[in-house]
């Protein structure tokens, strides 16, 4: 099988008063795992939806291979969706659902079972291919839909929300399935999810969406590590995020004014002039926690002082909740070795944050 | 295993079944064992004059024309119930639209085949329009034959297979014509492929909801009706009224009764359903509905009403 690139571009659609899309263009090219992420209600489904052939936009335009497709019908085009609930065909046995598409191009009888056995095993449910659908559990049902939208050799797989009716863990089991079989075919995947951390672990690009817009493109490192938005620092993963303003430049380190903390030096590859109100930002896992004051050992160093809130002890991490005169600070340590370690932390004990200017960023400029 | 107070729970609905179903159905086997009285009624003395009567051409020539409209009306009114059910399953205003089926049932149902009357009748509506038109000059004659007949249980029974069709319709996942729609079938393949064997039961239960009142029907021949409609619910009322002869129309009534159940059971069957094995129809709950419906509709023939 070879993947399609898939271009949109200038896509629009409302439903009555409600802007889904708007005014929206991604690139996503040959072979990619190219997720759409974004919360509920921001246009992800509506966008794989138009790719699918199930909604029509306003406007704009939807290219597989440089083609628009949007004037054929869904069984046109060279795209296949695994839907949200699977949506199995209930009255049908699992080689039956999977044979669907071969059955309608009216294969014969022994590619059919040639074929559907082949994709069976992919998915590793060749002892269930006598079960309906109702006889599996949901893990199973996945994947008769992933061997269902794949017998038809799609160049473009469409994921919506694929895993949001599995547990946690057999999700996180999917999600490595998933990767294999995206590896193993080479087609293209676009996956829709609301959960930044499936996004992160399997995507090569990811687009964030929120309110019918596309905020951010780009791979999972750059996603987290330099967010475009205030909107998606807040939406990946856990964040420390702030308003201040510039005070001074030099070079990439900019001294910011903030109201909670002071002085604050973070570095931005170009950062705007003194007096711009912006947003800045640290992850918890690059605070440093401790009950020593840190040296000030190099130039750019943030260092707070506050006191112990609350202590979340997960196993291989604890997160701390850190009051600082104005403001509370998320900081989190990992518990890698026993020589790493130093001295507990407690609920209520007085300690010293620390943060390089490298590790904090601008999200936002407000003009 | 110790006896818990079901029995106790079920004695209403034995009774009712007794005193409304059972009692009238052995009323009915031991008339027609019975010798006619001279003024109706039945004499004491058992004979099988009635079931030698049945071996008349006539009443085979009734049966095959009953069967033939009951067939056809049937078939008529799933075609339009079905769409009509879709249509009502993907409405947002679904409970106007199911005001609206229900609202004939406000209308007394002589009444409503009187205005069918009023309607088609040489001096009717219709008639009056088309000579207002120019179309004919004399009026045109609608009534008293076999597609009256048809066009009116089409109408009355309408609703008895939009609604169960509906509830079916209803419960369907919708997304599933997509998948189909995705996998590369058409619109009228994914309807064939994928909404017809999973709205089944709906349809075998507006089936049977339609055809065996139908079956029975009674009224609707004797009002809009000619004497090529004659069906068999006229045949009984008539030995009953008539002729006086209330063995034959019992024993008319019991072959009906009986040759319904058993298409009743092999429909039943055909579709998968144990209908004498208890707790074998776990997958086809519309079916198990459909079996006790059919048992309650079943009674129309029986008793020669409509």
């Amino acid at each position: 099988m070879i993947g399609s690139d898939v271009v949109i571009e200038n896509v629009n659609k409302s439903f009555g008063d409600f802007k889904a899309l708007d005014d929206v263009s991604i690139g996503i090219k040959k072979g990619e795992f190219f997720s759409l992420l974004g919360p509920s209600g921001c246009g992800k489904t509506t966008l794989l939806r138009i790719i699918a052939g199930f909604e029509e936009p306003q406007d704009g335009l939807v290219l597989l291979d440089g083609a628009n497709v949007l004037a054929l019908p869904p069984d046109g085009r060279k795209v296949n969706t695994v839907f949200q609930n699977y949506a199995l065909f209930p009255h049908l046995s699992v080689f039956e659902n999977v044979a669907f598409s071969l059955r309608l191009k009216k294969r014969p009888e022994s590619e059919v079972r040639e074929r559907v056995g082949e994709y069976l095993r992919l998915v590793e449910l060749s002892s269930h291919a006598h079960k309906k659908p109702a006889q599996l559990s949901g893990g199973q049902k996945q994947r008769v839909a992933i061997a269902r939208a794949l017998i038809n050799e799609p160049s473009v797989l469409l994921l919506d929300e694929p895993l949001s009716a599995l547990d946690a863990k057999l999700r996180q089991h999917m999600l490595i399935e998933l990767d294999a079989i995206h590896d193993k075919i080479g087609i293209t995947f676009i996956y829709v999810t609301h959960d930044q951390q499936e996004a992160l672990s399997v995507s090569d690009r990811i687009a964030v969406m929120n309110a019918g817009k596309v905020l951010q493109v780009g791979t999972p490192q750059e996603i987290y590590e330099s967010p475009a938005t205030d909107f998606v620092a807040k939406f990946i993963g856990e964040t420390n995020l702030f308003e201040g303003v510039i005070r001074s430049v030099k070079g990439e380190m900019t001294e910011i004014e903030s109201p909670e903390f002071g002085a604050v030096l973070v570095t931005d590859v170009d950062p705007p002039p003194a007096g711009t109100r912006v947003s800045w930002t640290v992850r918890p896992e690059k605070i440093r926690i401790g009950l020593d004051r840190p040296q000030r050992a190099k130039d750019g160093l943030n260092v707070f002082q506050g006191v112990v809130e609350e202590p979340i002890y997960s196993g291989f991490q604890t997160k701390f909740y850190v009051k600082t005169p104005k403001a509370t600070l998320k900081a989190v340590k990992q518990h890698a070795d026993w020589s790493d370690e130093g001295p507990e932390i407690a609920w209520k004990e007085e300690v010293w944050l620390s943060f390089s200017a490298e590790d904090a960023f601008l999200v936002e400029v407000k003009r | 295993m110790k006896r818990g107070p079901g029995g106790l729970y079920a004695a209403p609905s034995v009774v009712w079944l007794t005193v409304f179903f059972i009692a009238p159905l052995l009323i009915i086997v031991l008339y027609s064992f019975m010798t006619p009285g001279a003024r109706g009624g039945v004499e004491l003395k058992p004979t099988l004059d009635a079931y030698r009567a049945i071996a008349n051409p006539v009443f085979a020539r009734v049966t095959f024309n009953t069967i033939l409209v009951a067939l056809g009306s049937t078939m008529i009114t799933l075609l339009i119930a079905l769409p009509c059910g879709y249509y009502m399953a993907r409405s947002s205003k679904q409970t106007l639209l199911l005001l609206l089926v229900i609202i004939p049932f406000w209308t007394n149902f002589l009444i409503r085949i009187y205005a069918w009357i009023a309607i088609l009748g040489n001096e009717g509506f219709l008639n009056d329009l088309l000579r207002a038109l120019g179309l004919a000059q004399d009026s045109v004659r609608f009534l008293y034959n076999r597609w009256a007949v048809m066009l009116v249980l089409v109408y009355t029974y309408l609703p008895y297979a939009i609604l169960p069709l509906f509830s079916t319709i209803d419960k369907f996942d919708f997304s599933l014509l997509e998948a189909a729609r995705d996998l590369g079938a058409t619109k009228l393949g994914a309807i064939k492929k994928v909404l017809l064997p999973n709205v089944r039961g709906g349809i075998l239960t507006a089936f049977l909801f339609t055809f065996i009142p139908i079956f029975g029907a009674y009224a609707v021949p004797l009002l809009v009706g000619g004497t090529e409609s004659y069906m068999l619910g006229n045949l009984i009322a008539d030995e009953l009224t008539k002729s006086r002869n209330w063995p034959l129309a019992s024993a008319i009534s019991l072959v009906i009764t009986v040759v319904t159940t058993i298409g009743v059971m092999l429909l039943l069957r055909a579709n998968g359903t144990k209908v004498l094995g208890g707790g074998g129809a776990k997958e086809e709950p519309e079916a198990r509905a459909a079996l006790v419906g059919a048992s309650l509709v079943g009674s129309a023939p029986a008793g020669g009403a409509r």
